[in-house]
């Protein structure tokens, strides 16, 4: 129980669940039970009828509860409760989850081999459970990261049937959540897995989801990848290209008109996990300023690194020689690029910057182009100081996989649905770099009319205080803001629209709000002379 | 030099604008006085706390150390007297507090009608932070409440029912008018809010009066009586929400002159020199166009707020509120209006009605039937453009012009299904 004043602390609130969310729950926890049990090798034979049985159970579980919770209510905002109960109020069952969900992070990443991951022969445990399945898709058996992608799916499907019912009245939502359950489904699970399929002898493609895009997959240009792409021929160096421009290209035009929106709540997995399984949680995330200012510290310090350290990879295995671009051409093209964006930002972007964002970005400008410095006046050997490899395994588990997962998820009960997508994601960085300073999209205030009843500060996921812009008149533009559109659902007076309109006046602070006549000219004119 | 101190009474939307707008402006010494809660919070959000959206700490628009920051003095007390010869104000505590120049921004209480037990234990307005803490304590539940009755159809009365309703507490809700607020509302529209209320299982009453509540042996609320039928309602909770009224009492003894608020002029002066009054506990000597003269309305105290510290900070300023506008949500139907529409189009007025098939959007316009300019909207279920009306309201646009581009002016989600070709065709019949 929270300790700061709530006046709901009597305990005597309808926290309780109904019956049939009660028995639904105990339905997909069975299915969650059978996959567990054959983690000790109990032998449930066949394996495939046990595997269909516990999916269908988790799926068929939460369905039931879905129709438990909405069905036979008037459509509308469902946030009853939400602060009296366990566990959507960082209660006991909060923490409980939290700690399976940590401890299963840490399993998978850490210790596959206690989920029955065996390299060498058969499988066995829940990885075995999962052969069948995996097979069928790919023809290989399965491993800890298939077990984990179908569960992935099985999750982001069936809690985004749960989000589909909760917000039926809403086209945005309900949209937005077809896209991020058919990315999933479809270029997350099945394309990639059945792409495998083609792979033989003498072509073999790595494991790739086009939509997971760099830096978000940081072993993307990694060189067993690239060597892939490489020897696949024209369909490799195709993809290979894809992952090239899709960050340099592609995402900086759709971020362009659309936000960063399109990729963060419309596309992407860790996204998709967030709104639709994470939903219960999304009010949990600390929109204090301090959070505002750690969140911008480590988000961009996540960029730095995943910047130097791919730099790094690419840089060594470029130098050994065999490819047609040099490990020198390389680092110039990056230190170009890096300098390019620069000098826009400053040229033309300065006034938009607070004055610590510029000093960080001068500073971690500098930074770079003073180890590539380094390197090419062969001060250090090492490109960055470090091994190219002790940098790449550092991240790989610092940000991979302990924020990411451990934290990024593990976490969703305690410290809401977006802590990854938040304090940790470069890909979310960048696009919101661009969002704030080169986009069409704002969430546009409507007039006077905000109540600042707050509903939109604590319903936003990404820690934004909406409110603070709503009741000023002012249009929020954030890098934060993944454009999930719940703080304009959620707004009981509706000030709140996600829009896409031309970047002139985008950002639109008002002295006085709209409905007082005060002469608005004669009021600047004072001001100036002052 | 010494600064110039202004001590503002209430730390509600009114005072608290005003202050952030004195403290933008200049270096003047500020303080609040509030014996309500120690930081500003938004009253129009006290439902969420009950409901399980928000918790008390959600309400507050401010973080905790904005005030400090922004020299913005605090003080936890109640009022008790003004001396405005002496420009002192008298505290609960005894204390002495001088002020130079006094702004009274104390809001409203619940309206009472002198009804039989209407201060029993278990009768409640929802107004303060206070009342908040006391439906907590005597609705938890339905086992605690078993069936509560609210007295008064406005907005904090389908407010309170909406509330009650999330604890499954059976709610009986007593409307003097034929249909809900139908004393501001015109009658399609109350009607559909009538539906939507019963279809959230509220028991309502229309055309239903109170006559008295009746209480226990301990003076504990045990049923109400209603009017004409006689019948009796069992019950442990009674809201009370006919309306509210300007919270003065304290100023009984001072010479500060009232009616039924503090009276004051377009400058927001009161009859006292240094003494000015904003939001819902002023009065307006003159009205201002078709505003009654006491508006216990969010926006009118924040542009009274935003207003008087212009005239404080040495830019003398007349209040002059532009094109009247508002907003609520019932249960799950937002609404929002902008110009006036009132229960009955004014002599020399026409409206027009559209009603979506499923009964739960709808808009309405006033227009004057000769000119046919465009007077006011209602909208329910479907969000307009504040800025796009009030510019059709200062350009005096005519309806025929309002409905070819209603477009203009959604401002509905992305996506959302959109009615304006069926509305003009309605309007073209």
């Amino acid at each position: 129980m929270s300790v700061d004043v709530n006046m709901s602390v009597t305990g005597n609130a309808p926290e309780a669940l109904s019956v049939q969310q009660k028995l639904s729950s105990a339905l997909g926890l069975a299915g969650i039970f059978i996959m567990t049990l054959s983690a000790f090798d109990v032998g449930f034979q066949p394996k495939t009828l046990w595997l269909t049985l516990s999916l269908v159970l988790v799926a068929a579980g939460i369905i039931w509860y879905t129709k438990a919770s909405y069905a036979g209510l008037p459509e509308g905002i469902k946030n009853d409760g939400v602060y009296f109960k366990s566990l959507t109020n960082r209660g006991f069952w909060a923490y409980i989850l939290g700690l399976v969900l940590t401890g299963f992070y840490i399993v998978l990443y850490f210790y596959p081999s206690w989920m029955g991951l065996n390299s060498e022969g058969d499988n066995t445990g829940i990885v075995a459970l999962f052969d069948p399945l995996s097979k069928a898709l790919s023809g290989n058996p399965a491993s800890q990261w298939f077990v984990y992608g179908t569960l992935y799916t099985l999750a982001i499907l069936g809690f985004g049937i749960k989000f589909l019912w909760k917000y039926r009245h809403n086209s945005y939502q309900r949209l937005r959540t077809f896209s991020v359950m058919f990315f999933q489904l479809g270029f997350a699970f099945i394309i990639p897995e059945v792409m495998a399929r083609l792979n033989n002898d003498d072509f073999s493609l790595p494991y790739y989801n086009l939509v997971n895009i760099w830096p978000l997959n940081y072993y993307n240009f990694e060189q067993y990848r690239v060597d892939d792409f490489i020897s696949a021929g024209s369909v490799g160096i195709g993809l290979l290209i894809f992952g090239v421009l899709s960050i340099l290209v592609i995402t900086p035009i759709l971020t362009y008109k659309y936000g960063k929106r399109w990729y963060c709540s419309w596309v992407c997995g860790c996204g998709g996990l967030a709104e639709t399984a994470g939903d219960p949680f999304r009010h949990l995330s600390d929109k204090s300023q301090n959070a505002w200012k750690l969140e911008r510290w480590l988000v961009h310090s996540v960029v730095v690194f995943v910047v130097i350290m791919t730099t790094a990879v690419v840089y060594s295995y470029l130098n050994n020689g065999g490819y047609w671009l040099s490990g020198g051409a390389f680092l110039v093209s990056v230190a170009s690029l890096l300098t390019l964006v620069f000098a826009w930002v400053m040229i033309y972007k300065r006034e938009q910057l607070q004055k610590d964002a510029k000093y960080a970005a001068i500073g971690f400008f500098v930074l770079i182009l003073a180890l590539i410095g380094l390197h090419f006046t062969g001060i250090s050997g090492n490109i960055f100081l470090f091994e190219a490899e002790t940098l790449r395994s550092t991240y790989g588990f610092a940000v991979g996989a302990i924020f990411s997962g451990v934290v990024g998820v593990g976490f969703y009960p305690i410290f809401g649905n977006r802590v990854w997508c938040r304090f940790g994601c470069p890909m979310a960085a960048i696009l919101g770099f661009q969002q704030r300073l080169f986009s069409k999209f704002r969430i546009t205030t409507n007039g006077g009319q905000c109540i600042s009843c707050g509903n939109c500060s604590t319903y936003c996921e990404m820690g934004i205080d909406v409110r603070a812009y709503a009741q000023k008149g002012e249009n929020i533009v954030r890098s934060s803001c993944v454009g999930c559109g719940i703080c304009a659902s959620v707004c009981p007076r509706g000030v709140l629209k996600l829009e896409n309109d031309t970047p002139a006046g985008r950002i639109n602070s008002k002295e006085v709000l709209l409905g007082n006549d005060v002469d608005l000219m004669d009021l600047v004119n004072q001001n100036q002379k002052k | 030099m010494k600064q110039e101190h202004i001590v503002i009474i209430g730390n509600g939307i009114s005072g608290v604008t005003l202050a952030r707008h004195v403290r933008k402006l200049s270096d003047k010494r500020i303080t609040l006085i509030s014996s309500e809660s120690e930081h500003f919070f938004s009253r129009t959000a006290l439902m969420y706390v009950y409901m399980g959206h928000m918790k008390w700490n959600h309400l507050k628009p401010y973080e905790d150390h904005f005030w400090g920051k922004n020299r913005l003095e605090l003080k936890q007390a109640h009022v008790e007297h003004i001396d405005a010869e002496h420009k002192q104000l008298t505290l609960d505590s005894g204390e002495l507090f001088s002020y130079d120049k006094l702004v009274i921004a104390c809001g409203s209480k619940p309206n009472k009608f002198g009804w039989p037990g209407q201060d029993a234990e278990g009768v409640l307005g929802l107004y303060s932070k206070q009342d908040l803490e006391q439906l907590e304590a005597w609705a938890p539940n339905n086992q605690v409440c078993k069936r509560a009755v609210i007295v008064g159809g406005g907005l904090i009365g389908i407010e309170l029912a909406e509330m009650l309703a999330t604890r499954n507490i059976p709610v009986t809700f007593l409307v003097r008018e034929a249909h809900f607020w139908n004393n501001v509302l015109p009658v399609e529209e109350a009607k559909l809010i009538d539906r939507h209320i019963r279809e959230h299982h509220i028991d309502l009453r229309l055309s239903t009066n109170l006559d008295e509540i009746i209480t226990d042996e301990i003076g504990k609320v045990k049923a109400v009586k209603i009017q004409d039928t006689g019948e009796i309602l069992d019950c442990n909770l009674v809201g009370l929400t006919p309306g509210v009224s300007p919270n003065i009492e304290f100023l009984k003894s001072s010479t500060i002159e009232l009616n039924r608020g503090v009276l004051v002029n377009r400058m927001l002066e009161t009859s006292a020199s240094d003494v000015y009054a904003i939001g819902d506990c002023a009065e307006q000597r003159e009205p201002i166009g078709k505003r009654p003269p006491v508006e216990a309305v969010w926006y009118t105290g924040r542009m009274m707020g935003e207003t008087l510290a212009q005239t404080l900070c040495g830019n003398p300023m007349e209040y002059k509120p532009g094109h009247w506008f508002n907003s609520a949500k019932f249960f799950d139907i937002e609404y929002q209006t902008y110009g006036w529409v009132f229960p009955q189009p004014e002599e020399g007025h026409s409206d027009f009605y559209w009603e979506h098939e499923d009964g739960k959007k709808c808009i309405h316009i006033h227009f004057e039937s000769d000119s046919r300019i465009f007077k006011g909207i209602n909208t329910f279920g479907i969000r307009m453009r504040h800025e796009v009306f009030d510019h059709w309201l200062t350009q005096k646009a005519t309806v025929d012009e309002v409905i070819r581009n209603l477009k203009k002016a959604n401002f509905d989600p992305e996506f959302f299904e959109r009615y304006e070709n069926e509305m003009l065709e309605a309007f073209n019949k």
